[in-house]
C-alpha cells in the first residue's frame, strides 16, 4: 500500500520541493498551508506521517501537534518536525511534546527521505 | 448681689471647670485635648489676675510701667522656642517633673540643689498664689457691695472656702497618677478654655469702656491729656527709668522660663514637640490682645474716679458705677478664670516639687524602700495632696497677713524677682559644661539672700514694727546698706533694684565658683549630656557613664517597690529587648541603671531616684577624666555606627539602582535574542527553498519535466531576491535604529513627494485594477528627508495594495494640517485589523495574516522601519479602521 505524507508548511517554494520528492518516492501527499489546514485534512486522512513546520499563522506547529496526539484516530500516525528553529532548547521542546523526528531548515533532501524511510520501517 | 448668691455663681463655674477637665481626661487621647492650640492657650497662664486686674493700676498710677512685663515674653519667644525645644527633649528623655528635677538633675541628681529650687519656687509663689487669693477677695467684696474687706474670723471669710475649693480641683485632676511626668489633660484643657475665657471677657470689658463709655479711643486720649500729670504717665521719664525698664523686661524674659507654673505647662505638659512651632507667634498674639486696652481702662477709670478708689478695680467699678452688673459679673468671672488657672497649675507644680525634691528624698526614702508598692504610691500622692493644700492655706495666710498692704503688681514683681534667681543655674547649666552643682547652690542661696534683704524684708518689717525706718535709713543706719539703694544706687525701682543687685551676685558666684570647683564625675556626665544634647541624646541610655558591680533581681526589688511588679517585668522585658540583651541577665550595667533611674524619677524625683539605685547596686568611683574619655568614645562609637548606617544605606541604593539596571539589560538581552532568532528564521526560509530546489535539480536533472525544472528555477531567482531585499532592510533598520544614519533635512513639497510615491506603484495598481485617489490638492512646504518620507509613503502604498479589496480596490491619500503638524493618511477598502494586532503591527518581522497573498512578500520590517523614520522627523505614525472597511495610516510630521 502507498504510504501517506500529510505536509505542513506556508512556504510555497518549500512544499513545492518536497512534494516533488515524495511524489517520487511513490507517497500518496497531501499538503496543509497551515495548522488549520492540516487539522482539516486530518478529519478525514490517516496519513502515516505529518512533516510540520513549526512557525506558521493561525494555528502553528506546536498546536497542531497536540491535537494529534490528543487523537485517538492518528495514534500511529508519525510526526516530524521541519523547521528553521534550531536551538538546543526548541529541539528538546519539539521532542518532549512528543515529535519523533526534529529536522532543522534547511534541510537535505536525500536526509529527509531517508529518516522519513527509517521511520515508518 | 448678694454674698450667697455670686458664691452660687462661683460654685457653678467651678463645677463647669470640673465637668470640662473630666471630659479632657477622659478623652485625653483626643485631637480635642492635644492640639498646638490647647498648648499655647495653657501657655497663658502666664496671664493671671496681676494682668487681668494688676496692669491696670500700674497704668493708671505709673503709666506705661506695665508693659515690660508682657514685653518681654514677646522678645524672649524666639529664643524661647530653641531652648525649650531643647528642655522638653530632655525632659521627655528622664521623665523629668518639674523645673527643680530638671536643674537638680542638670548638676548631676544633686539631692540639696534639687530641694533649694524647690525651697526657691515656693518662697517666690506662695505670695503669688496669696496675690490671687486677694484679688478673689477685693473683686468678690466689690461684687457684693460689702464694705469690710477683712471678715471677722477665718471661717467666715469666703476667699478660704474659695481656696479650698481650688485646692480640692487641683488635688483632684493634679495627683491621680503616681508618676507626675505624666500628662494632666483634664487640667490644662481646663487652663485653656479659662485662657479664651479671660482675654474674651477683658475684650469685651475693654470694648464697653473704650466705645460705649467713652466716644472711641481718641476721645479719652484728647480728655486725658487735659489732666496735669499726663505726661508723666504716657512717657519714659529719665534715663533712670529707661533701666527699670530695662531690668523688667529682663525679669520677665527670665519669667516666661522659670515660673514653675510656665515649666509645668510648657514642659511637662508638652507632648508633641511641634507644638511649640504654633506658639511662636500665637502666644505674642495673644499677649498684645491683653493689652491693647489696659491704658484706656486704666484712662477711662481714671477720668471717671480719679484716685477716688483702687485702681486696679476699674474694669468692676466702671460697669457697676454705670449700672451694668451682669457685664461687671463677666469681667469678675474672668478675673476669676485667670485665678483658677494660676493657682491649680502653680500648686500642682509646686507639690510635685515639695514631694520630689523634698519630701521624699529628705524623709521617706528609708519608709519606701520597705514598703509594697501599693502603700508607697499612696503615701507619694498623699504627699502631693498634703503639699497642694499646705501651699494654699500658705498663700492664704501670707495673704491675711501682708498681703492687703501691698498691691497685685508689688507682690508680682517680688515673686519674679525671687524666682529668677534660678537663671544662671538653669540658662548657663544648659550651654556651659563647665558650671558645677556648688557654684549653683551658692549662687542662688546669695541671690536669694540679698532678694530678702532689698525686697522682702522691708515691707515685712514695716508690717510688723510699723515703720519704714529700715528702709529709710538702711541696717544699722549706715548709708550704703539701705534696702532701696544698695552702695548708693537709688535710681531703681525696688523690684528692679533687688533684680540688679540679686542676680549680679548670683551670676559672680556662680561663675568663679564653677571656675574653682570641678564637681564629681556625675555632675560631669549630665553636664556633657545637657549642654550637647543633640549629641547624646542618640546614645540613649548609653550616655550615663558608671562603673560597678550590680545585680538585676536588686534592681528589680527597688523597681517593684513603686511601680508594682506587673509594670517592672514588662518595663525590664522591654529594656532586654531593646538592647538584645537575654531575659535572664544577671549582672547590671550602665544601661540599665541609668534606664531604672529614668523608671523612678516620674514617681520621686530624679534625686531620690538616684539614691534609691545607688543603695541597691556597688558603684566604683571613676575618675572626671576617664568619664569624659569614655562619653567621648560611645560618642564617637555612635558616629561611627551612623556613618556606617548611612554606608550601607547607601549601597542598597546602589545594589538596587544595580539590579533594575541588569534587568533593563537582560530584558535588552532578550529582545536582541530574540531579533536575532526571528532574523535567523527569516533568513533561513527561502536559503531552505533555495537549497531544496537546488539540490533535487542537481540530482534529478534527467528525471525532471521540464515545467518543474522551469519552475524551481523560478522560486530561486524568487527566494534570492527575498533574501537580498530582507538583508538590506534589515540593515537599513539597525542603522536607522542605533542613529547611524543621518537624515537629509531639505525644504521639500509634501504634495510632489506624494505624487513620486504615488507614480512609483501606479503600474502595479493597475495590474491589480485598484484605483488610487489622491486627496491632496494643497501645497505645503516642509522640512524633511525627502527619499525617507517616499519610502514610508511607498511601504504604506504598497501595503495598502496588498490589503485592498480584490476587485474593486480603491486607496485615497489625503493631507491636512493639525495644530502645527502636517497629516497624511492613506486610506484602503479592504479588510479591518484586528483589535488585538494594533499594538504590534509596527513591531518587527510582524507579519498580518489578512493579505491576500498566500505568502507575505514583504520583510516584516516595513512598518517598523516608516515609524522609526517617522520619529527621527519629530512626528508620529499610526493606524485606525475606518468606519465601513478597510484601514487608514496616518502618520504627522511637524510644520517647523
Amino acid at each position: 500500500m502507498r504510504k501517506k505524507i500529510l505536509i505542513v508548511d506556508d512556504e510555497p517554494n518549500i512544499v513545492m520541493t518536497l512534494e516533488y520528492t515524495f511524489k517520487k518516492q511513490n507517497f500518496e501527499v497531501f499538503i496543509g498551508r497551515d495548522g488549520s489546514e492540516a487539522i482539516h485534512i486530518l478529519e478525514n486522512n490517516i496519513p502515516d506521517v505529518v512533516l510540520l513546520d513549526i512557525m506558521m499563522p493561525n494555528v502553528d506547529g506546536y498546536q497542531t501537534l497536540e491535537i494529534i496526539k490528543k487523537s485517538e484516530r492518528l495514534k500511529h500516525t508519525k510526526v516530524v518536525f521541519l523547521t528553521a528553529k534550531n536551538k538546543a532548547s526548541d529541539i528538546e521542546k519539539g521532542l518532549k511534546l512528543g515529535a519523533d523526528r526534529y529536522i532543522t531548515k534547511p534541510f537535505s533532501v536525500k536526509k529527509i527521505v531517508s529518516e522519513i524511510q527509517e521511520l515508518l520501517s | 448681689m448678694s454674698n450667697y448668691t455670686l458664691f452660687f455663681i462661683i460654685v457653678c463655674y467651678l463645677a463647669f471647670l470640673f465637668y470640662i477637665a473630666f471630659l479632657a481626661e477622659k478623652n485625653a487621647k483626643s485631637k480635642w485635648t492635644n492640639n498646638p492650640y490647647i498648648y499655647t492657650l495653657s501657655l497663658a497662664v502666664y496671664c493671671s489676675a496681676w494682668t487681668y486686674y494688676g496692669s491696670i493700676g500700674i497704668a493708671a498710677n505709673s503709666g506705661i510701667n506695665f508693659l515690660p512685663i508682657y514685653l518681654g515674653p514677646i522678645i524672649a519667644l524666639p529664643v524661647w522656642i530653641i531652648i525649650m525645644r531643647r528642655v522638653i527633649r530632655i525632659s521627655n528623655q528622664h521623665k523629668i517633673s518639674s523645673i527643680a528635677d530638671f536643674i537638680s538633675l542638670r548638676y548631676g541628681n544633686n539631692r540639696f540643689l534639687g530641694a533649694l529650687i524647690t525651697f526657691v519656687c515656693v518662697v517666690g509663689t506662695v505670695p503669688y498664689i496669696s496675690l490671687q487669693l486677694k484679688a478673689i477677695s477685693e473683686t468678690f467684696e466689690i461684687m457684693s457691695h460689702d464694705n469690710s474687706y477683712i471678715a471677722s474670723g477665718i471661717y467666715d471669710d469666703s476667699t478660704l472656702y474659695i481656696a479650698v475649693l481650688l485646692a480640692i480641683f487641683a488635688t483632684f485632676f493634679g495627683t491621680q497618677k503616681t508618676d507626675a511626668s505624666e500628662k494632666h489633660r483634664g487640667i490644662v484643657a481646663s487652663v485653656a478654655l479659662e485662657s479664651i475665657l479671660k482675654l474674651v471677657f477683658f475684650l469685651i470689658i475693654g470694648v464697653y469702656i473704650t466705645f460705649y463709655l467713652f466716644d472711641g479711643t481718641q476721645d479719652i486720649y484728647s480728655q486725658v491729656s487735659k489732666l496735669p500729670d499726663f505726661d508723666r504717665l504716657t512717657k519714659l521719664n529719665s534715663i533712670e527709668d529707661g533701666f527699670t525698664w530695662l531690668f523688667m523686661i529682663s525679669l520677665s524674659f527670665m519669667a516666661i522660663f522659670l515660673l514653675p507654673r510656665q515649666f509645668q505647662v510648657s514642659v511637662v505638659e508638652n507632648n508633641r514637640e511641634k507644638h511649640l512651632k504654633k506658639a511662636i507667634w500665637l502666644f505674642p498674639l495673644y499677649l498684645l490682645l491683653f493689652n491693647i486696652f489696659v491704658i484706656f481702662i486704666a484712662w477711662g477709670g481714671t477720668l471717671t474716679f480719679g484716685n477716688t478708689v483702687n485702681a486696679e478695680y476699674f474694669t468692676l467699678l466702671l460697669p457697676l458705677e454705670n449700672g451694668n452688673v451682669f457685664l461687671a459679673l463677666l469681667v469678675f468671672l474672668g478675673g476669676f478664670s485667670a485665678v483658677i488657672s494660676m493657682v491649680v497649675v502653680s500648686t500642682l507644680a509646686l507639690s510635685t516639687m515639695v514631694s520630689n525634691n523634698l519630701v521624699i528624698p529628705y524623709g521617706f526614702l528609708d519608709k519606701f524602700s520597705k514598703g509594697d508598692p501599693e502603700r508607697n504610691n499612696k503615701y507619694i500622692k498623699n504627699i502631693r495632696r498634703i503639699s497642694i493644700f499646705s501651699i494654699i492655706i500658705l498663700a492664704y495666710l501670707f495673704y491675711v497677713n501682708f498681703s492687703i498692704q501691698l498691691s497685685l503688681y508689688s507682690i508680682g514683681l517680688i515673686s519674679f524677682v525671687i524666682i529668677a534667681q534660678m537663671a544662671p543655674a538653669f540658662f548657663l547649666g544648659l550651654f556651659w559644661n563647665r558650671g558645677s552643682s556648688k557654684a549653683a547652690i551658692i549662687g542662688i542661696i546669695s541671690g536669694f539672700l540679698i532678694t530678702v534683704y532689698t525686697l522682702i524684708l522691708p515691707f515685712t518689717l514695716e508690717a510688723y514694727t510699723g515703720t519704714k525706718d529700715f528702709e529709710m535709713y538702711g541696717l544699722f543706719g549706715i548709708e550704703l546698706l539701705k534696702p532701696h539703694a544698695l552702695f548708693g544706687i537709688d535710681f531703681l525701682s525696688p523690684p528692679a533694684h533687688a533684680f540688679f543687685w540679686s542676680l549680679l551676685c548670683n551670676l559672680f558666684c556662680y561663675l568663679t565658683f564653677s571656675l574653682i570647683s570641678k564637681g564629681n564625675y556625675r555632675e560631669r556626665n549630665y553636664a556633657e549630656m545637657f549642654v550637647d544634647q543633640k549629641n547624646y541624646a542618640a546614645l540613649q541610655d548609653n550616655v550615663l557613664v558608671w562603673r560597678g558591680e550590680a545585680y538585676v533581681s536588686d534592681i528589680k526589688s527597688v523597681l517593684n517597690k513603686f511601680l508594682g511588679v506587673p509594670r517592672t517585668e514588662r518595663a525590664l522585658n522591654l529594656f532586654f529587648m531593646k538592647y538584645k540583651l537575654p531575659k535572664d541577665t544577671q549582672m547590671a550595667d550602665a544601661r540599665l541603671i541609668n534606664f531604672s533611674e529614668k523608671l523612678l524619677t516620674g514617681c520621686i524625683g530624679s534625686a531620690s531616684a538616684k539614691i534609691l539605685i545607688a543603695g541597691a547596686v556597688k558603684e566604683e568611683e571613676i575618675s572626671l577624666v576617664e568619664v569624659l574619655k569614655i562619653l567621648e568614645e560611645s560618642k564617637e562609637a555612635f558616629s561611627k555606627n551612623k556613618m556606617l548606617h548611612e554606608k550601607s544605606n547607601e549601597l542598597t541604593n546602589l545594589t538596587n539602582q544595580l539590579k533594575t539596571a541588569n534587568s533593563a539589560l537582560i530584558e535588552k538581552d532578550r529582545q536582541k535574542d530574540e531579533f536575532l532568532d526571528t532574523v535567523a528564521h527569516e533568513l533561513k526560509t527561502p536559503l531552505t527553498g533555495i537549497r531544496a530546489a537546488t539540490e533535487l535539480l542537481i540530482d534529478d536533472e534527467d528525471d525532471m519535466p521540464p515545467e518543474i525544472k522551469a519552475q524551481f528555477l523560478k522560486n530561486m531567482l524568487q527566494d534570492s531576491e527575498r533574501l537580498s531585499r530582507l538583508i538590506n532592510d534589515i540593515l537599513y533598520f539597525e542603522k536607522l535604529a542605533t542613529n547611524r544614519k543621518e537624515l537629509d533635512f531639505q525644504t521639500n513639497s509634501i504634495q510632489l513627494t506624494i505624487n513620486k510615491a504615488i507614480n512609483s506603484i501606479s503600474q502595479i495598481a493597475l495590474k491589480r485594477s485598484v484605483k488610487i485617489i489622491n486627496n491632496s490638492i494643497e501645497e505645503k512646504l516642509l522640512k524633511y528627508d525627502e527619499d525617507r518620507i517616499l519610502q514610508v509613503l511607498t511601504n504604506l502604498l504598497s501595503n495598502a495594495l496588498k490589503f485592498c479589496a480584490p476587485d474593486k480596490g480603491e486607496i485615497t491619500v489625503t493631507t491636512s494640517t493639525v495644530n502645527g503638524f502636517v497629516e497624511v493618511s492613506v486610506h484602503d477598502n479592504g479588510k479591518s485589523i484586528p483589535k488585538e494586532d494594533f499594538k504590534y503591527i509596527f513591531d518587527k518581522f510582524y507579519q498580518s495574516q489578512n493579505q491576500n497573498t498566500i505568502k507575505p512578500e514583504g520583510s516584516g520590517l516595513g512598518l517598523a522601519i516608516s515609524k522609526q523614520i517617522i520619529e527621527k522627523h519629530g512626528g508620529e505614525i499610526w493606524a485606525k479602521n475606518n468606519k465601513k472597511h478597510g484601514v487608514t495610516f496616518v502618520f504627522k510630521l511637524p510644520i517647523n
